[in-house]
C-alpha cells in the first residue's frame, strides 16, 4: 500500500491563501489504512479548516468528500458536482489521487494536503515501514524476501556495507540494517550460497531512470469501436 | 604489473607497505595538501586521498591527487558510490588515469546524513563491489561496463575497504572474498582497535586462502585523546573501540604521546600477523605525527621528523 502523512495544517492553510470555496477530499484505500487521508481524517481536516477560517475571519466555505479510490477516474467522477462549486480542492489522498482529480478537472486548483511517502506496510499498530522501491526488476528471490533497493539506505545489491553494526544501519539507531536481515533470512532458508554471488550493476531502466513508467495490457485495451460504444 | 604503481611494486615484492591518509581541504587552495605532502614525504609508499569523507564537500580526491603527483608523491584516490553514477565514475577514472593516478580505492561512502548537507540526494547507482567490477572491466578488457571499447584502457591498481568490526561478523570474510572476485588487488581495513576480533577475522581470511589473493593493509588510527576514543566508539559507524583503550587514554598523563605509543604497538603487532601485507595510517587533522609513528614502528626508520 501507499503510505503518506498529512502536511501540517499551517502549510495547508498557506496554500489555500486566496481561495474561498474549498473541497477537502480523501480516499478510502491506502491512506485510510495508514490513518492519514481516510474519511475520518477528511472530517478532522475540514473541521480544522473551518475553525481556522472562523478564527482568522477567512470566510472559507469548506465541503468534504471521501472517494472510494482516488486513483481511478470512475470513482473521482463522483466529485463533479462538488468540484463545480469549489475553487480549490485539497486532496489528502496520495499524489496519484491528487493528480487524477487534476486530470479530470483541469479548471480547479488541486492542492496536496498529504505528503506521499512510500510503498510499505503497517509494521505494528501505528507504525508504517517502507518495503518496496518499485525498481521494476524484483530481486527478492536473491535476498531472502527483503528488498535491498529501498530497505538498505544505500540500495546496495552486494551488502552489507561497513556501517552495519548490531543489526542497525549506520544512518541511525532505529533503522534496521536490511542486509543483516537478508543474511539471517537466507541463513534460515539454507541459501547463504546466494550471498556469495556477485550481483552486477543493476539495470535501472525499468525503474525511474527510464522515465515515467507505462504498462500496457493489450487484452484490456479498448478498440476504437469499443471506445465509441462507451461514449 | 596491472598499473605499475609504486604501491603495487612494493606489495608485489613482498615488502611491508605503508599508506597514509590525507584529507583534502574544505578550500579552493591546495596549500594544505602540499603541506601534508611535505610533512609526510618519504614515510609511506602511497598517500590515500579521501573522497568527500563523512559526506562533507571538500576538494576532490582527484584534484588533490594531482597536487600530490606534482609534489612527487604517489596518490591512492578514493572513489565513493554515493556521489556518482556509473557514467561519472568511468569518466572520472579515465580522467584520473590520464592525469597519472594509478591506485583507486572503491568504496560505498558514508551516507550523506553524516555530512553537513544532509538534504542531498545520494546516487548509489552501483555499490562498491559493482564499482570494482566496472573498473576491472575497463582495465582488463578496455571496455566501459556496457561493452563499448575504450581507445586506451586505464591502468589501475584496485583497492577495496574491509571492515572486520561490522556485522554480521560471520559474513565479513565472505564479503571480502566477493570483493576479491570483483577485482580488488588490495584492501584497506577499518581502523583496528579490537585486536582480538581482527585476529579472528584474519584467521578466517587465511582459512579461505584470501591472504594469497589480495594484499591486506591493516588500518590504524592514532588517538589524540580519550574523547576521540569515545567518539570513535560511540559515534563512528562500524568501529569497535575496547574499553581498555579508552581507559588507557584517559589515564595517560600525555594522551597524545599515549595515542602514538598505542598506534606503534598496534603496528608492531599487526606486522607479525600472517597475511597482513602492510598498514594504512589514518591520522585525520594529525597528519604531521605520521612520520614519527612510522619511524618508531621501525617501518621507515629514516623518516624525517619535523
Amino acid at each position: 500500500m501507499i503510505i503518506g502523512e498529512q502536511k501540517p495544517l499551517q502549510e495547508i492553510c498557506a496554500m489555500l491563501e486566496g481561495h474561498q470555496r474549498i473541497l477537502v477530499t480523501g480516499c478510502r484505500s491506502c491512506v485510510a489504512i495508514c490513518l492519514a487521508g481516510g474519511e475520518k481524517e477528511v472530517g478532522i481536516l475540514a473541521e480544522s479548516l473551518r475553525l481556522h477560517s472562523d478564527l482568522r475571519g477567512r470566510d472559507w466555505e469548506v465541503t468534504e468528500f471521501t472517494t472510494e479510490r482516488q486513483c481511478e477516474k470512475e470513482w473521482v467522477r463522483e466529485l463533479s458536482d462538488l468540484v463545480a462549486k469549489s475553487d480549490a480542492v485539497v486532496s489528502i489522498a496520495c499524489g496519484v489521487g491528487a493528480q487524477t482529480i487534476q486530470a479530470l478537472f483541469p479548471e480547479v486548483r488541486v492542492l496536496p494536503g498529504l505528503n506521499t511517502s512510500n510503498m510499505g506496510a503497517p509494521e505494528e499498530p501505528g507504525v508504517f515501514m517502507e518495503k518496496c522501491g518499485g525498481c521494476g526488476d524484483c530481486v527478492l528471490h536473491l535476498t531472502g524476501g527483503i528488498c535491498p533497493i529501498v530497505r538498505c539506505a544505500k540500495g546496495m545489491l552486494n551488502g552489507p556495507c561497513g556501517g552495519s553494526q548490531n543489526g542497525k544501519c549506520e544512518i541511525g539507531h532505529d533503522t534496521p540494517c536490511a542486509w543483516e536481515e537478508i543474511y539471517h533470512s537466507l541463513e534460515r532458508l539454507g541459501r547463504l550460497d546466494l550471498l556469495e554471488e556477485l550481483i552486477p550493476p543493476k539495470n535501472w531502466l525499468p525503474s525511474r531512470s527510464g522515465g515515467p513508467r507505462r504498462i500496457v495490457r493489450p487484452e484490456a485495451v479498448l478498440t476504437r469501436e469499443e471506445k465509441e460504444m462507451r461514449g | 604489473m596491472k598499473a605499475g604503481s609504486n604501491l603495487e611494486k612494493v606489495l608485489r615484492d613482498g615488502r611491508f607497505a605503508v599508506t597514509a591518509e590525507i584529507g583534502p581541504p574544505k578550500s579552493a587552495s591546495a596549500e594544505s595538501v602540499r603541506r601534508h605532502a611535505e610533512e609526510m614525504r618519504g614515510c609511506a609508499d602511497a598517500f590515500n586521498l579521501t573522497d568527500n569523507q563523512t559526506a562533507m564537500a571538500r576538494m576532490s580526491s582527484i584534484a588533490s591527487a594531482v597536487v600530490l603527483i606534482e609534489e612527487g608523491l604517489e596518490p591512492v584516490i578514493q572513489m565513493t558510490c554515493r556521489d556518482r553514477n556509473r557514467i561519472a565514475m568511468q569518466s572520472d577514472i579515465l580522467g584520473a588515469s590520464a592525469l597519472g593516478i594509478k591506485n583507486v580505492l572503491c568504496i560505498s561512502g558514508d551516507h550523506q546524513t553524516f555530512g553537513n548537507q544532509k538534504e542531498a540526494k545520494n546516487v548509489y547507482d552501483v555499490d562498491s563491489i559493482q564499482e570494482l567490477m566496472i573498473l576491472r572491466k575497463m582495465r582488463d578488457e578496455g571496455r566501459v561496463w556496457s561493452g563499448e571499447e575504450l581507445e586506451v584502457a586505464p591502468r589501475l591498481f584496485l583497492g577495496a575497504a574491509a571492515n572486520p568490526f561490522a556485522d554480521p561478523f560471520e559474513f565479513r570474510v565472505a564479503r571480502l572474498a566477493k570483493k576479491v572476485r570483483a577485482g580488488a588487488d588490495f584492501v584497506q581495513t577499518q581502523s583496528i582497535f579490537d585486536m582480538e576480533r581482527f585476529e579472528r577475522w584474519m584467521e578466517l581470511v587465511r582459512v579461505r586462502g584470501l591472504h594469497e589473493d589480495v594484499h591486506i593493509l591493516a588500518g590504524v588510527l592514532p588517538l589524540k585523546s580519550h574523547r576521540v576514543a569515545l567518539y570513535m566508539k560511540n559515534r563512528v559507524s562500524g568501529m569497535l573501540v575496547p574499553d581498555a583503550i579508552v581507559e588507557r587514554m584517559k589515564a595517560a598523563k600525555d594522551p597524545k604521546e599515549e595515542g602514538v605509543r598505542i598506534c606503534v604497538e598496534q603496528i608492531e603487532h599487526l606486522r607479525s600477523i600472517e597475511g597482513v601485507h602492510g598498514v594504512h595510517i589514518m591520522a585525520p587533522m594529525w597528519e604531521e605525527r605520521v612520520p614519527e609513528i612510522v619511524r618508531r614502528a621501525k617501518l621507515r626508520p629514516d623518516a624525517r621528523i619535523e
